[in-house]
């Protein structure tokens, strides 16, 4: 269409914008999202209250001291120590911190660093779509075939159900996290600053390790607490892969069992609602809630502590 | 008629481009009766990104221990031209220079010269101040460190921050980041960065463009003191300031938009501000565009 001659501005009555009601759709819209932003609040709150209310009836049975302090797990014969559960839960997170942080960063620093962009334009929705590979399919594959492995070529004493098989694979379950979450940290690393250092005859590894990957600290950090979280609440691979014996001080080779997998026996199997046995699910729900909580917050201090601003 | 008209009319009529027959001229000798050191010399260097060529044919001989500014019209390269002088240009994917640039007895583009080697002995200072995520004091030391510096570090540290004009402001905080300081002071750090690994030449990107008039005159009072023991070369986009603190001035221009910049002009300092030898200069230097 062609501009009429010597017009600058649009005809009267172009303009014509519909504001009746106005005021109560916005009213409406804000209303809308208020409920729904509530909602998911009020049912973790709800969930929470649930958790503490249940625990504490369970407290009223069972001392508290002994819960937190006796390193005896049976519940049949009513010894609630939790330690020996803990111990589980810790050893199994630790050997998969162990694989998971060293390679995940490695992985990261690659991608952002080293990688040609057409790669990692690739790579890293590869990455995130490995975090979303089922878990049972992870804790099977720890029964049926590291296991093995490591038995038949390394640890010939090793349990059928142990720590290690468990631990190695939910390692490489949180790899994608580690490795997405740190790559998008070092990735937001502003070029000026790798200029700068290369600007001062520093080779590419000297500008990575030691001025790319400091800068990002703070998201590295809170991408492997994010990996330690996800590995203490993992359930399916240490319910499948390390057995449900409780088991305080053993090694990484014993069959031990985690805070999780106790609670997933316990509601799979036939323990009457209202017992001791059935009200320590709450309390060890708890004491993981407790545990991945802290977590959180030491992620959410350390990032506000040393986020960098460029 | 506009300049653009005026080079395409001419062009028309003699059916050679202006820059053709003069852009290259014999822009980069250093005038008649100077007998300065020679700090670098660049020979026909072009630059390019992918298949963009931003910088064609540029020579220019940078006198030792003087300020050469380079000044010109925003997108002109010369920006991407002073990051040819220490292999900066190609740390971008797909960016390349041809060319020679001879620093001592060597040419850095040479093969098998190593850039980082290139660029302790040419250091940069960014448009942008880009401290690092360290202490004050790990910010200049981390330089010599890397390249081997045996000597005492902390008189090293020190003798940089007086150097840069920062040591008073902060010998007290040395400890603190270095994100901590004011935009200013962030600048003199980079400066003192640069001046710890004790390079030969100085390049700097239009280093007081984002810092306010105060910072920006500590900065000028710091080249001055700079070009005592060091070559610098600087690009501003600020006249007066190439007028104040520089001794060579070299003018870069583009002809038609999507042509690669050239250097148009190349002169002592008092030479380009007062009676250059060309048209473009002319209006530039007087404010008439750019």
């Amino acid at each position: 269409m062609a501009v009429e001659a010597g017009r600058m501005r649009s005809k009267e009555g172009d303009w014509q914008r519909n504001s009746r009601g106005r005021e109560f759709k916005e009213r409406v819209i804000k209303f809308l999202l208020t409920a729904c932003a509530y909602l998911s609040i009020f049912t973790t709150i709800g969930i929470v209250v649930v958790l503490f209310e249940e625990t504490v009836r369970f407290f009223l049975d069972v001392s508290i001291v002994e819960f937190l302090t006796s390193t005896r797990w049976a519940p049949n014969t009513g010894d609630f120590g939790v330690l020996p559960l803990v111990y589980g839960t810790l050893m199994a997170t630790f050997i998969a911190i162990a694989v998971a942080l060293p390679i995940g960063l490695l992985t990261a620093i690659y991608l952002s660093e080293y990688a040609p962009r057409r790669l990692r334009q690739y790579l890293k929705p590869a990455l995130e779509i490995l975090a979303g590979v089922p878990t049972v399919v992870y804790g099977y594959f720890a029964l049926t075939f590291i296991t093995p492995f490591l038995g038949n070529n390394l640890f010939s004493d090793i349990d059928s159900f142990n720590a290690i098989s468990a631990g190695l694979i939910m390692g490489v379950m949180i790899i994608p996290t580690v490795a997405s979450v740190s790559e998008d940290a070092i990735y937001a690393v502003p070029r000026s600053l790798r200029e700068g250092a290369y600007a001062l005859g520093a080779t590419k590894r000297e500008t990575a390790t030691k001025i790319v990957v400091p800068a990002a600290l703070s998201g590295i950090v809170a991408a492997v607490i994010l990996g330690i979280s996800r590995a203490i609440g993992e359930t399916m691979i240490v319910t499948i892969a390390m057995g449900s014996q409780a088991n305080f001080g053993g090694t990484p080779l014993e069959s031990m069992q985690a805070m999780t997998a106790y609670i997933v026996q316990v509601v799979g199997g036939e323990t009457p609602r209202g017992s001791a046995v059935f009200g320590s699910i709450f309390a060890v729900g708890s004491a993981l809630f407790l545990m991945t909580l802290a977590l959180n917050l030491a992620s959410y201090w350390f990032v506000r502590r040393f986020r960098e601003i460029y | 008629m506009t300049q653009s008209e005026r080079t395409r009319e001419e062009q028309r009529l003699t059916g050679v481009s202006r820059d053709r027959r003069e852009g290259r001229r014999d822009a980069g000798r250093p005038p008649a009766g100077d007998n300065g050191t020679l700090g670098m010399k660049i020979q026909d260097l072009s630059a390019f990104y992918g298949g963009f060529k931003a910088v064609t044919d540029v020579s220019m001989d940078i006198r030792a221990n003087k300020v050469t500014a380079l000044i010109g019209p925003s997108g002109c390269g010369k920006s991407t031209y002073i990051r040819c002088l220490n292999r900066m240009h190609e740390v971008i994917p797909g960016a390349r220079a041809e060319g020679s640039v001879t620093l001592g007895d060597q040419d850095i583009y040479a093969k098998g010269s190593d850039p980082v080697v290139i660029r302790r002995r040419v250091g940069m200072v960014f448009q942008k101040p880009n401290p690092f995520s360290k202490s004050i004091y790990e910010n200049v030391a981390w330089g010599a460190r890397i390249n081997g510096f045996r000597g005492d570090v902390d008189e090293l540290v020190e003798r940089s921050l007086r150097q840069a004009a920062l040591w008073d402001e902060v010998k007290d905080r040395l400890k603190e980041s270095g994100y901590g300081l004011s935009g200013g002071q962030q600048q003199r750090l980079c400066i003192a960065r640069t001046l710890a690994v004790e390079p030969e030449v100085i390049l700097m990107d239009e280093p007081a463009s984002a810092l306010d008039p105060v910072s920006t005159q500590k900065i000028e009072d710091t080249m001055a003191e700079l070009k005592k023991s060091y070559t610098v070369v600087i690009v501003t986009h600020n006249m007066q300031q190439a007028a104040r603190i520089s001794d060579y001035t070299g003018f870069f221009y583009i002809v038609n938009m999507g042509d690669p910049g050239r250097l148009w002009e190349f002169d002592e300092t008092e030479k380009i501000f007062s009676n250059p030898e060309r048209k473009e200069t002319e209006d530039y230097v007087t404010g008439r565009f750019g």
